[in-house]
């Protein structure tokens, strides 16, 4: 896979003491090259090909720039030193640090590393967030820009790169390029290049939830809630996969926000039906995710709103309630909090403020399947009461 | 080709055809119609080659203005009055002719609404200015 090759022929070119930007915009246009003249001339060494047309392209974009004309001829004199062994690893988890600079603002940060790392091209990119072709190409030149002149040899910081990571899944759902996959992709070569067991778990999680994801939506579109989906059709060996994965975080005795959430979305795959999931060790992991902070109602108020509804469902409806209302400052103006104060009314048989739950969380619901799916959730409540 | 946009209220406009509760209450086998009905006309437009974008907006509304020099932003949610418009969303479409937007937008209109009925909802259609002077 031509886009697998990416990571370590731009981290190669950089070590080399190329400009990161000018490195990561030659080697997209070998990229294209290469789709043009592989399928008639297949290269010996894909690698080393991509890597000798990017190295053209660098010595060419600097002979039309005269200022630069001396590093040039330095370049040209320089025998290539470019070590045979694989480092791919490393290069991998050496550009993501770069990518996920944290002078760069998140939108930034995840455009860079699909196209640097994943190898995405600008229009794919551009597709996957609906914004014009020419926005996202600006977006991607500004971040290079602000990258110019940082030194990126220190170690970056992981738990950037996790959250970037986090960010093209979540996203992979909405848009028509598979970012679920490329984030899936991209973190478990992350894993290969760090021992931090938070990477695991972050793969961990993302197996776990993205084997869900053919029960998610019927065949008209609609979003189908866990108590709903057809668990035939989980995706059995990705599950099997994260909780391989996730056992060998676990090991580490390091315990961090990821692997917490993955062990939650673990007991939910293991469920056999809505009615066998083990609720209290879901809520005992809950409270090991809030007790990651200091203060989690209002550092990390979503993880408190989802642990409200284990709290409904091993202490009752009421004491879920008695949860959320704690929220209320800080979330109370989300679709999300009205949306779970539906869940737990219904739990507890409360139909009529369920219906009123979920027909202000439709009213507040920033996305338009999880809008129709809030007013299906109000008028089923209301047809039962 | 001309530009229009069938632009969706939460309120405004002329007087309703006829009164109607919101989305929450109807009958469930309504509320799919509705919704089968407007992924339909996303379908249509697109197979006809006249789609170029629809959008829902939500009904949050934030309005602003320059504060003035060293002053932050002015802005106000309302109090608005009742009948001031709210756009709740639009298609975008790409076609022949203005008579052609009309029959679009009295198709959209005809949406189904409790009992199945049509909502008779009004639609505003505005043409889309072009960028370039038209070739003479």
């Amino acid at each position: 896979m031509l886009r697998a090759l990416v990571p370590e022929v731009l981290a190669g070119l950089v070590r080399r003491g190329e400009d990161f930007a000018a490195a990561e915009d030659a080697l997209q246009e070998a990229l294209i090259e290469a789709l043009r003249v592989w399928p008639e001339h297949p290269p010996r060494d894909p690698g080393a090909w991509l890597a000798t047309v990017a190295t053209h392209r660098l010595v060419d974009a600097r002979r039309s720039d005269a200022a630069r004309r001396r590093r040039e001829d330095r370049l040209l004199e320089q025998p290539e030193s470019e070590p045979a062994g694989s480092e791919t690893s490393d290069d991998t988890l050496f550009l993501l640090f770069c990518c996920c600079h944290p002078d760069l603002a998140p939108a930034s940060q995840v455009a860079l590393t699909l196209r640097a790392v994943g190898g995405l091209t600008t229009r794919e990119i551009a597709d996957a967030f609906y914004v014009p072709e020419a926005t996202m190409a600006q977006r991607i030149s500004r971040a290079k820009r602000t990258l110019r002149g940082r030194r990126l040899n220190q170690p970056g910081d992981l738990a950037v790169v996790l959250r970037v990571l986090y960010l093209v899944y979540a996203a992979g759902h909405a848009g028509r390029v598979d970012l679920a996959r490329e984030a899936i992709r991209l973190a478990r070569q992350l894993t290969l290049a760090t021992e931090e067991p938070e990477a695991r778990g972050l793969l961990a999680l993302m197996l776990l939830n993205h084997a869900r994801l053919p029960a998610r939506f019927d065949a008209e579109g609609r979003i189908v809630t866990l108590d709903r989906q057809d668990r035939g059709v989980w995706d059995t060996r990705e599950i099997a996969e994260g909780v391989r994965v996730l056992q060998s975080a676990l090991a580490d005795e390091r315990p961090g926000r990821y692997q917490c959430e993955a062990a939650i979305a673990a007991l939910h795959d293991d469920a056999a039906s809505p009615a066998e999931t083990d609720w209290p060790q879901i809520l005992a992991w809950y409270d090991s995710l809030v007790a990651l902070t200091d203060d989690p109602v209002r550092q990390d108020p979503t993880a408190v709103l989802a642990r409200s509804v284990a709290v409904g469902h091993v202490l009752g409806a009421a004491a879920g309630l008695r949860e959320t209302d704690r929220l209320h400052e800080v979330l109370g103006d989300r679709h999300r909090w009205h949306a779970v104060r539906g869940y737990l009314h219904e739990l507890g048989g409360d139909l009529p403020a369920a219906t009123e739950a979920y027909a202000e969380a439709a009213r507040l619901a920033t996305n338009v399947s999880e809008r129709d799916h809030l007013v299906r959730q109000a008028v089923r409540a209301r047809v039962a009461s | 080709m001309p530009k229009y946009l069938l632009l969706k209220h939460y309120r405004g406009g002329p007087e309703p055809h006829h009164p109607f509760p919101p989305m929450d209450q109807w009958a469930p086998q309504d509320v799919e119609a509705h919704m089968a009905f407007l992924r339909h006309v996303g379908e249509l437009l697109e197979e006809n080659g006249e789609y170029v974008d629809a959008q829902a907006l939500t009904p949050a509304q934030t309005w602003v203005r320059y504060g003035g020099p060293d002053a932050a932003p002015v802005t106000t949610d309302g109090p608005l009055p009742e009948t001031s418009d709210l756009v709740a969303g639009w298609y975008m479409i790409d076609v022949e002719s203005h008579e052609r937007a009309v029959q679009l937008a009295a198709y959209i209109s005809s949406e189904p609404g409790p009992g199945g009925e049509p909502l008779y909802e009004w639609i505003d259609v505005r043409e889309v200015m072009s960028g370039a002077p038209a070739v003479d």
